[in-house]
């Protein structure tokens, strides 16, 4: 028993030095990338080519003041950052990030939390991940942030339905809730990948993550063109860096949670093995996380309440009604 | 030459979207989501991006310049803090005081005081610009009959102190780097084709 307790404590805190370390030096990739999409050197002067950028930020947003303006709810906008970061490494705990290795003669299973419901888990505390800009939006007694915050709800509701939608085909396909088994089911090749039985739904999916984790095309809630900084206007210091933390923490959640679901998890791929797999995918899905960044424009919210009720669901639950009638006549 | 005169610029290079292009019924709009959604440009956008990257990163195509390190050259005709010359033979001052550029100076930035001296010369026994109220017409530079004094390409003119803006050892050629001055081609020279120009003065036929 001490021991899956020992286990536990070391893997939550491999999990959280881990993620966020990589949330900031994601910060830095973006840069980078995006500077380079627009023929730009990007950061280049705080250590070789820049890359100590990461500290000097850090550094920068650790000792700056905390102003709460006056006028705020006070616990309920000192709250809000703890609610988006903590969730998205909550939301973390029922990912199996790698396959099983063997430690010191020991089984090491990567992930902190098997769960039977996984994909339920995660998706449900992603998504309770919105009231963190939802509360602070509304507590910061301010009009930007109270339309981020606004926006925020429209949003959650429009991609919630899709995203759950499109997860149910490949669901009814698998039989199971558990991110293992999604896994396992694709451990055949490159061909038993999900997205070549569903890539409606693969699809479907990658869109409604972008709205998840409030990437650019649906980059509503701190659009700043429209809304200053949105629900982010009043904070400074190290509680706007919480916010950041958490939306770069999910961007990774999703990231994993795409190549587990569709893009065959860390089943070794060819000479490939399964570890080195699954982080190559994951790259390569926030490249293009990054690569969209810099090529698409922002949508407006009544265009995305458009594309995720009048085209992403009805095309969902095709999709479902498609999967349902193959899975009954292959039965 | 008649599409430089035509002054409405806005209308040349537009299209024109008529109304009768939207669909009118819900079928149409549901044809025209549709097409759209296959046509795939938004691809097209993501190629534009990965092509710009590509051409910066192995193409040379990068724009930035980083700047204290590595600078854009400037234009001959910039006129930017002033310098003056010295005689590469001798290492004296090139200025002969005929006072010119203090007559001339509009914004009233320059001084000198002169006297004659044992040769029967002029000698220059103080001379400055207060860079702070010089407005870098350039007049100086044109009007100087020996080349003297000249704009160079020193356009990084911040300092702590006013004071700093008039003195005249930092703009005079220090005599270690005489053997580097070159000859300015820049605001205030000699056109290159003025042999060419010279012509014998009216009064002598």
């Amino acid at each position: 028993m001490e021991a899956i307790i020992i286990e536990t404590i070391i893997k939550v805190m491999i999990v959280l030095g881990v993620f966020s370390a990589l949330a900031g030096f994601t910060t830095y990739i973006e840069r980078k990338v995006l500077a380079f999409m627009q023929r730009r050197l990007g950061p280049m002067n705080v250590g070789p080519y820049g890359l100590l950028q990461v500290l000097a930020d850090g550094i920068k947003l650790f000792t700056k003041e905390d102003v709460i303006p006056s006028n705020a709810v006070k616990p309920i906008f000192m709250i809000a950052p703890i609610i988006t970061a903590a969730t998205a490494f909550i939301a973390m705990s029922a990912i199996p990030f790698f396959p099983e290795f063997e430690l010191f003669g020991y089984t090491v299973r990567p992930i902190i939390a098997d769960i039977n419901v996984g994909v339920l888990f995660v998706m449900g505390v992603a998504s309770v991940g919105l009231y963190g800009p939802l509360l602070a939006g509304m507590s910061s007694s301010n009009k930007w942030g109270l339309l981020g915050g606004a926006r925020t709800a429209i949003q959650l509701l429009s991609y919630e339905v899709v995203s759950g939608l499109a997860l149910l085909a490949p669901l009814m396909l698998v039989g199971s809730l558990s991110l293992i088994d999604l896994n396992n089911y694709q451990n055949d090749g490159i061909f038993s990948w999900m997205v070549f039985t569903q890539p409606l739904a693969f699809l479907l999916f990658v869109i409604a993550g972008f709205a998840e984790t409030n990437r650019t095309p649906f980059d509503l809630l701190e659009h700043e063109a429209e809304l200053v900084a949105g629900y982010a206007t009043e904070y400074s210091g190290m509680r706007w860096g919480m916010f950041f933390i958490g939306e770069y923490a999910n961007l990774f959640t999703i990231c994993f949670l795409i190549s587990l679901i569709f893009l065959g998890g860390f089943n070794a791929w060819g000479f490939i093995p399964g570890g080195l797999a699954i982080i190559l995918k994951v790259m390569c899905l926030i490249f293009f996380f990054l690569w969209t960044r810099a090529s698409w424009p922002h949508i407006r919210p009544d265009q995305l309440m458009w594309l995720c009720w009048k085209v992403l669901m009805p095309l969902a639950v095709l999709n479902i009604l498609v999967t349902g009638f193959v899975v009954m006549i292959g039965l | 030459m008649k599409e430089f005169n035509n002054r409405n610029i806005g209308q040349i290079s537009y299209i024109k979207v008529s109304e009768t292009q939207f669909p009118t019924t819900p079928w149409g709009e549901f044809k025209q989501v549709f097409k759209r959604s296959i046509k795939g440009e938004l691809l097209g956008g993501l190629k534009i991006t990965f092509i710009m990257m590509k051409e910066a990163l192995f193409n040379k195509q990068m724009h930035t310049v980083q700047y204290p390190a590595e600078k854009l050259p400037i234009g001959p005709r910039y006129r930017a803090v002033h310098k003056l010359l010295a005689l590469l033979e001798s290492g004296q001052d090139r200025c002969i005081g005929c006072c010119l550029c203090e007559k001339i100076c509009i914004a009233d930035c320059i001084r000198m005081d002169t006297k004659v001296d044992e040769n029967s010369r002029k000698e220059v026994l103080d001379f400055s610009i207060n860079f702070g109220r010089c407005i870098f017409c350039g007049y100086c530079a044109e009007v100087c009959p020996e080349l003297a004094i000249v704009h160079g390409e020193r356009y990084e003119n911040a300092s702590e102190q006013r004071a700093h803006f008039v003195l005249k050892d930092d703009m005079l050629t220090p005599l270690d780097k005489l053997k580097a001055q070159v000859e300015y081609e820049g605001f205030g020279a000699v056109s290159p084709d003025a042999d060419e120009r010279v012509k014998k003065t009216p009064l002598l036929y």
